[in-house]
C-alpha cells in the first residue's frame, strides 16, 4: 500500500516535516503559570457580575484553550495543514456562537 | 492518463486471504467490500422504513377506525424517521459509493485508514442494533419524533435513552468516515491528480466529510446531554429546572440541518458524474460546481434555525436565518443550471442512470423551491408543522437523495458486480415509482396547504380525499421499488457479464476491470488532465 504515499513534494501540506525540538520545562512552566493567572481572573470576574462572568468565559477560556493547544498539544510545531484545520474548526464554532447569540441576546 | 483494462490481480469479490465466506467479509479492510457491507445493510433498513411508512399511509385511509393505536402511530413515525435518516439517507451515498469509489476516482488503492473504515461500519451496525433494541426494551418504542425535542423527550416513559444513545453511536461512524475521506483526499491522490482534476464526486465527498467532522460532534454531545438529563435531571433543557428547551432545538439543528447537506451533497456529486457520461460532454462549469459544493457545506451549516421559526426565537434571529436560508439556495441553483447546461446540445444516451438522474433534478427542484418558500417567514408560520413540510422534505430526501442513490446504483452497478441488469425492467419500475411518488408527496403538500398538521393520528373529513390519493400513491411507489430492487438482485445473481466500460465513461473507475481488482490499479495512474475529457475519446 506504500506506493500510494507519494513523494512529499507532490503534497503541498506534507505531514512528513522534520520533527522540531520541543521547548524546555521553562516554557511549559511559564504557560502553566499563565493558565493559573487566567483562571484566577475568571474566578474574580465571576464575583463581579454575571455579564462579566459570561464575557470572561467567552474570551479568556478560548485563550486558555489556545495556550494548551499551542504548547501542551504541540500545535506550534505542526505543519500548516494542521493549523488551517484547527482554524477552520474554531472559526466554525465562533460563527455558531455568534448566530446563537442572535437569538439569545435579542430576547 | 494511463489506462489498464486487464490485470493479473483477482477481483475484490474473490476471497484471497486466509478467511473465506462471511468471515472474510466481516473482517475485510477493502474499501469496496466495506462499501457493499454498507449497501446491503442500508437497503435492509430502507425496506424496514418503507414498510413502516406503508403502514402509516394505510392508517390514514380511514377518518376514524384505525388499524393501530395512537401510541403505536407515534412510535411508527418516530422509528420511520430514525431508520430512514440515521440508517439510510445520512450515511447512504458517502458510506456506499464514497467508500467504493473515492479511492478509485483519485487513483488510490484504498482509503487512508482501512481498519478505521471497517470500525466505522461496526459502529454503524452497533448503532443500528441499539436503535432496533430500543423498540422492544424499556418503556417501548420512542414516541418523540426523530427530533427528540425537549422537554417531551425528557419526560416520556418510552425508551428514548437507548434510541438517543443509538444515534450517538451512529454519529461516531459518520465522524470516522469523514476523517477517513478528508485524509484520503489530501494524502492519497495519484501523481498529477490536483484538486481541480478530481472528479466532482470527490469534491462532493470532501465537502460532506467536513460537515460530518464538524457538525456531528455537536449532536453527539447534545444527545448525551438528553441522556444525562433523563437519568440525573441536570436541568440543561428542562425549563422546570431552569433549563432552556430552545437551546436543545438550536443544538439539535446545528447538526441536523447540515446533515441535510450530508445527505444531498454526495447525491449531487453522483449526478455530476452521470450527466457528462451520458451526454458525452465535459461538465459545464466544473469549478462552479466544485465551489458550490464547498459553499453549500459552509452556508448550509449556518441556516439551522429555519426549523425553529415558530419556536419563539428573537426577531433578529428570525431575520438572519431567513436571509441565510435564501442565500443557500444560490449554490444549489448553480448546480442545477450547470447540469442542464451540460445536457444542452449533448449527445444524449437515454440510459437508466440518466433517467433517474433527470428524475432527481426534477424532484429536487420541487423540493428545493418549496424549501425557499419556507425560508420566507410569513409563509413558514402558515405551513409550519403541516403535511407541507413532510411533502417538502420527502421531495428533497427521497426525490433528491433517494433517486440519486438509485441513479448512482444503476450507473456503477456494472463496475461493482461486473454484471448488468435488465434495462427494460428498470424503465418499467420507473413509471409506478415516479407517478406514485408525486401522488404521495405532492398530495401531502396540498394537504399541508389545506391545514393538515403532521404527526396526527386522525384527520378531519375535508382532508380525506387527498389522504386517499396519497395512500394509493404509496402503493404505486412501493410497487416501483419492489420491481427496481428485484431487477438489481436478479442482475447480481443471474445478470449477463458487464463490459469494463459499458457507458463510455472517462473517469478512472472505467479504466479498470469490472469488478475491480483487489488493489484497484496494477500501476498507480499518472493524471495529466481534468476528469471529463470526452473530446479526447471522440478523437480516439
Amino acid at each position: 500500500m506504500n506506493e500510494t504515499l507519494h513523494s512529499p513534494d507532490h503534497h503541498p501540506y506534507s505531514l512528513d516535516e522534520p520533527h522540531v525540538e520541543h521547548p524546555g520545562y521553562g516554557t511549559f512552566i511559564k504557560v502553566w503559570a499563565a493558565l493559573v493567572v487566567l483562571t484566577f481572573c475568571l474566578v474574580g470576574l465571576s464575583h463581579v457580575s454575571q455579564s462579566y462572568a459570561v464575557w470572561g468565559l467567552l474570551t479568556l477560556t478560548p485563550l486558555k484553550a489556545g495556550l494548551v493547544f499551542y504548547y501542551f498539544m504541540h500545535l506550534k510545531y505542526e505543519g500548516s495543514l494542521f493549523k488551517i484545520v484547527i482554524l477552520v474548526t474554531l472559526g466554525t464554532l465562533l460563527i455558531f456562537f455568534a448566530l446563537l447569540f442572535s437569538d439569545v441576546a435579542f430576547h | 492518463m494511463s489506462t489498464q483494462a486487464s490485470t493479473a490481480q483477482p477481483s475484490y469479490l474473490v476471497d484471497t486471504g486466509a478467511r473465506k465466506g462471511l468471515l472474510a467479509w466481516l473482517t475485510t479492510t477493502d474499501h469496496k467490500r466495506i462499501g457493499l457491507l454498507y449497501l446491503y445493510s442500508m437497503i435492509t433498513f430502507f425496506f424496514v422504513g418503507v414498510g413502516i411508512g406503508f403502514v402509516m399511509r394505510l392508517v390514514q385511509l380511514t377518518t376514524f377506525q384505525k388499524l393501530i393505536t395512537a401510541q403505536t402511530y407515534n412510535a411508527l413515525f418516530t422509528v420511520h424517521g430514525v431508520i430512514m435518516i440515521f440508517l439510510f439517507v445520512v450515511p447512504g451515498l458517502p458510506a456506499i459509493f464514497g467508500n467504493f469509489f473515492l479511492p478509485i476516482l483519485i487513483g488510490a488503492k484504498d482509503v487512508s485508514f482501512p481498519r478505521l473504515n471497517l470500525a466505522s461500519w461496526y459502529f454503524f451496525m452497533a448503532g443500528a442494533i441499539l436503535a432496533v433494541l430500543s423498540l422492544f426494551t424499556g418503556g417501548g418504542a420512542p414516541d418523540t419524533g426523530w427530533t427528540f425535542y425537549a422537554p417531551f423527550s425528557l419526560k416520556t416513559g418510552t425508551n428514548v435513552s437507548l434510541a438517543v444513545f443509538a444515534a450517538f453511536v451512529l454519529g461516531f461512524s459518520s465522524m470516522l468516515t469523514g476523517i477517513n475521506f478528508i485524509t484520503t483526499i489530501h494524502r492519497l491522490r495519484a501523481p498529477g491528480m490536483k484538486f481541480f482534476r478530481m472528479p466532482l464526486m470527490c469534491w462532493a465527498l470532501y465537502s460532506t466529510a467536513w460537515i460530518q467532522l464538524l457538525a456531528t460532534p455537536i449532536v453527539a454531545i447534545t444527545l448525551l446531554l438528553v441522556i444525562l438529563e433523563r437519568f440525573f435531571g441536570i436541568g440543561i433543557f428542562d425549563p422546570s429546572k431552569g433549563g432552556d428547551p430552545l437551546l436543545y432545538q438550536h443544538l439539535f439543528w446545528i447538526y441536523s440541518h447540515p446533515a441535510v447537506y450530508i445527505m444531498i451533497l454526495p447525491a449531487m456529486g453522483a449526478i455530476s458524474e452521470i450527466i457528462p457520461t451520458f451526454t458525452k460532454r465535459p461538465i459545464f462549469g466544473y469549478k462552479a460546481i466544485a465551489f458550490s459544493s464547498m459553499s453549500i457545506a459552509g452556508v448550509g451549516s449556518l441556516v439551522w434555525a429555519h426549523h425553529m421559526f415558530t419556536s419563539g426565537m428573537s426577531g433578529m434571529a428570525l431575520m438572519i436565518f431567513s436571509l441565510l436560508t435564501m442565500v443557500v439556495a444560490v449554490p444549489s441553483a448553480i448546480k442545477v443550471f450547470n447540469w442542464v447546461s451540460t445536457l444542452y446540445k449533448g449527445s444524449i444516451d437515454f440510459e437508466p442512470p440518466l433517467l433517474f438522474a433527470l428524475t432527481f433534478i426534477f424532484l429536487f427542484c420541487i423540493g428545493g423551491l418549496t424549501g425557499v418558500m419556507q425560508g420566507a417567514l410569513a409563509i413558514n408560520v402558515h405551513i409550519h408543522d403541516t403535511y407541507f413540510i413532510v411533502g417538502h422534505f420527502h421531495y428533497v430526501m427521497f426525490g433528491g437523495t433517494g433517486m440519486a442513490l438509485f441513479a448512482a446504483l444503476l450507473y456503477w452497478f456494472p463496475k461493482m458486480w461486473g454484471k448488468m441488469y435488465s434495462k427494460k425492467a428498470i424503465y418499467v419500475s420507473w413509471f409506478p415509482m415516479f407517478i406514485g411518488f408525486n401522488m404521495l408527496y405532492f398530495g401531502m403538500m396540498i394537504l399541508g396547504m389545506m391545514g393538515m398538521p403532521r404527526r396526527y393520528y386522525v384527520h378531519l373529513p375535508q382532508f380525506h380525499t387527498m389522504h386517499v390519493v396519497a395512500t394509493v400513491g404509496s402503493w404505486l411507489l412501493v410497487l416501483g421499488l419492489i420491481i427496481f430492487f428485484a431487477t438489481l438482485l436478479y442482475g447480481i445473481l443471474k445478470g449477463p457479464k458487464a463490459e469494463d466500460n459499458p457507458w463510455g465513461g472517462v473517469t478512472l473507475e472505467w479504466t479498470i476491470p469490472s469488478p475491480p481488482p483487489l488493489e484497484n490499479f496494477e500501476v498507480i495512474p499518472t493524471i495529466t488532465r481534468g476528469p471529463y475529457h470526452f473530446d479526447q475519446q471522440e478523437k480516439a
